[in-house]
């Protein structure tokens, strides 16, 4: 189990990762990356049962990223794990690689392919109907994005896990209130989020999407038993990095030299704050 | 309870029908859902997902004997895929049962990215296909799912013509390590298949042999095709090939490469949009080899499809033991 203070090395350093293999292939999701990423620093380094050495155990957790397009906030936290080598992100959307610019099964501890927005729900409903069905003790969790929330198809499966109870069910909400267009309450609004998974039947908590601690111990909780659980994250679009926190225009922004080289000296800065303070 | 339909379009298909000792059937969704039960009953993994359609999917015996293995989603197409993409990514072999119109329409960016590209072995199921429904108007049709299914990586694509096809595939489909549309029609049909020859999947059937013309047909309309050449045969004396295609994905290829160099003439017959369907993959092939006989290609028009049931927009369109024949006579002479 790493130390708080080992998972906020983690957090920006894979904020460094992410931005480095972005500047790399020209192209990449930074703003939904850097919003989700301290949730999957969490969920891989702390909740979920996965091991790179054997990632077909049936017995494993199932994660499903719905909001694909933040694969390369998924891509860094996977080679931290162990699931590639970490030199593998080098070929980040470069042709014929199976780094894509989304999901894919081709790459090791990716569950499913996806992309389009709408997806993730209902197959994580499906998996948990299956872990049911064989009283399994391995879970589900998946990743949705705050936009991706006017797909109708999260609806259908919000409507089916509660009436299917499936406890073993956990979807995250990364609700950075962007989405490519500008703020989602502007383009199209969604809340009360809170009462409308509430209404549909799940345990609903917001949490501060990167607060570690709080994730820790919001995902780390039992689950309300009979009820499908979300978290509505409360992150922000393209955190860690001042000028492009909260910032539609980062949704795919790659960083100049000149951003570049301001983002890792802000990062760089709290590391070295972090190891003052470890020492 | 009136008479069930007869598969015969005319008293004079009916005659001929009688004369070959044809023998009327079930209807595959009938069979579809016999050959479920039975496989679901020894292996628990076998599941029906429905999507309000237990009735029309004859699936009700299915959720008595099974209840834990009928998984009901509501009326939601697009989730009825998604989760049975997840159950099959778990190790279950999910059969996805709605009517084809809504089925391969609405959630066909699930079947696509879902069922197809992430590999998961799910089995779709159509039911009430092609113009079943073909009172309810253009809303219950399914005319466009073999061209938007062809046009997916990664999905077999199967159209039983009898009751013996039905069987068939069924039973491949539940052992398939890919994702496998089926596609089935609701009206009773007699058996066509000789049960001798063993069905293989991905390999077109042949019913009766012949060289003057090659009449290439798929699911409901393969009963008019096989008519077709009895009828051509004792009236005009022209000796057709009857192949019955029971899958439009991956396509016997072989079988209509010999059907066109062995043949003067083809004929391909479909309860589908001719855009897209059988006829259009058989031509592709047909042009790219070095034989080059005339061809027809049966179907629906790409025009606002006339209402009515089976047999009388079938009638309307020609796909009939007729309709079949006047097409070969135009093609020979
Ligand atoms: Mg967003």
């Amino acid at each position: 189990m790493h130390t708080d203070t080992e998972l906020a090395r983690k957090s920006l350093l894979y904020r460094r990762e992410i931005l480095r293999v972005i500047r790399r292939a020209g192209a990449g999701h930074t703003g939904g990356d850097l919003s989700c990423i301290d949730i999957l620093n969490v969920l891989y380094n702390r909740v979920l049962r996965v091991a790179p050495a054997d990632f077909s155990d049936p017995d494993r957790d199932r994660y499903v990223q719905s909001k694909g397009h933040s694969v390369e906030a998924l891509y860094v936290v996977l080679a931290d794990r162990g699931f590639f080598p970490a030199a593998a992100l080098d070929t980040l959307s470069h042709y014929r690689s199976h780094f894509a610019g989304h999901p894919t099964r081709d790459v090791p501890g990716i569950e499913q392919n996806t992309g389009a927005l709408g997806h993730g729900l209902p197959i994580a409903t499906g998996m948990a109907i299956a872990g049911k069905l064989d009283s399994a003790a391995w879970r589900v969790f998946t990743l949705l994005g705050d936009g991706e929330l006017a797909e109708g198809s999260n609806w259908e499966a919000a409507m089916a896990a509660a009436h299917y109870k499936l406890d073993n069910l956990t979807a995250i909400v990364d609700c950075n209130t962007l989405q490519i267009t500008g703020r989602t309450r502007d383009v199209m609004g969604n809340e009360p989020l809170d009462a409308k998974w509430a209404a549909f039947g799940w345990a609903v908590r917001r949490v501060p999407g990167h607060d570690l601690g709080a994730l820790t111990a919001a995902l780390s909780s039992p689950p309300e038993p009979g009820r499908p659980r979300v978290f509505v994250a409360d992150t922000r679009k393209g955190s860690g990095i001042s000028f492009m926190e909260d910032a539609a225009r980062w949704h795919h922004g790659v960083p100049t030299d000149d951003e570049y080289k301001r983002a890792l000296a802000e990062l760089d800065a709290r590391l070295a704050q972090l190891e003052g303070a470890a020492a | 309870m009136s008479a069930p339909a007869s598969p015969m379009h005319s008293p004079e298909a009916a005659r001929v029908a009688a004369r070959l000792g044809l023998r009327p059937g079930r209807a595959n969704i009938d069979v579809f859902a016999g050959t479920l039960l039975a496989l679901a009953r020894a292996d628990r993994n076998i599941l029906a997902v429905t999507s309000d359609s237990r009735g029309s999917g004859k699936l009700v015996p299915f959720g008595d004997a099974l209840p834990a293995q009928l998984i009901e989603v509501g009326i939601a197409e697009q989730n009825l895929v998604g989760i049975a993409a997840g159950l099959a990514s778990c190790g279950k072999k999910p059969f996805a049962v709605s009517p084809a119109c809504f089925l391969t329409a609405r959630a066909l960016e699930q079947v696509k990215n879902d069922a197809a590209y992430s590999d998961n072995p799910v089995v779709l199921v159509g039911i009430s296909a092609g113009v079943s429904y073909g009172a309810l108007g253009t809303t219950h049709h399914s005319l466009h799912d073999f061209a938007a299914l062809r046009a997916i990586n990664n999905l077999t694509i199967m159209a039983p013509a009898d009751n013996f096809e039905t069987c068939g595939a069924v039973r491949h489909a539940a052992s398939a390590a890919h994702p496998v549309y089926l596609r089935f029609g609701k009206a009773p049909l007699c058996d066509i298949s000789n049960p001798a020859e063993p069905f293989v999947a991905g390999k077109a059937r042949v019913l009766c042999d012949g060289a003057d013309a090659a009449l290439i047909a798929t699911g409901e309309t393969v009963i008019h095709a096989r008519l077709a050449a009895a009828y051509l045969r004792e009236t005009a004396g022209i000796a057709c090939r009857v192949l019955s295609v029971p899958a439009i994905k991956p396509l016997d290829a072989p079988a209509i490469l010999d059907a066109a160099r062995e043949c003067r003439a083809l004929v391909t017959v479909e309860e589908h949009m001719v855009s897209g369907g059988l006829g259009e993959a058989c031509a592709a092939l047909v042009a790219q080899s070095p034989h080059h006989p005339r061809m027809r290609l049966l179907g629906i028009p790409d025009e606002r499809t006339v209402t009515g049931s089976q047999a009388e927009i079938f009638r309307h369109y020609g796909l009939t033991m007729e309709g079949v024949a006047a097409a070969v006579h135009s093609l020979l002479f």
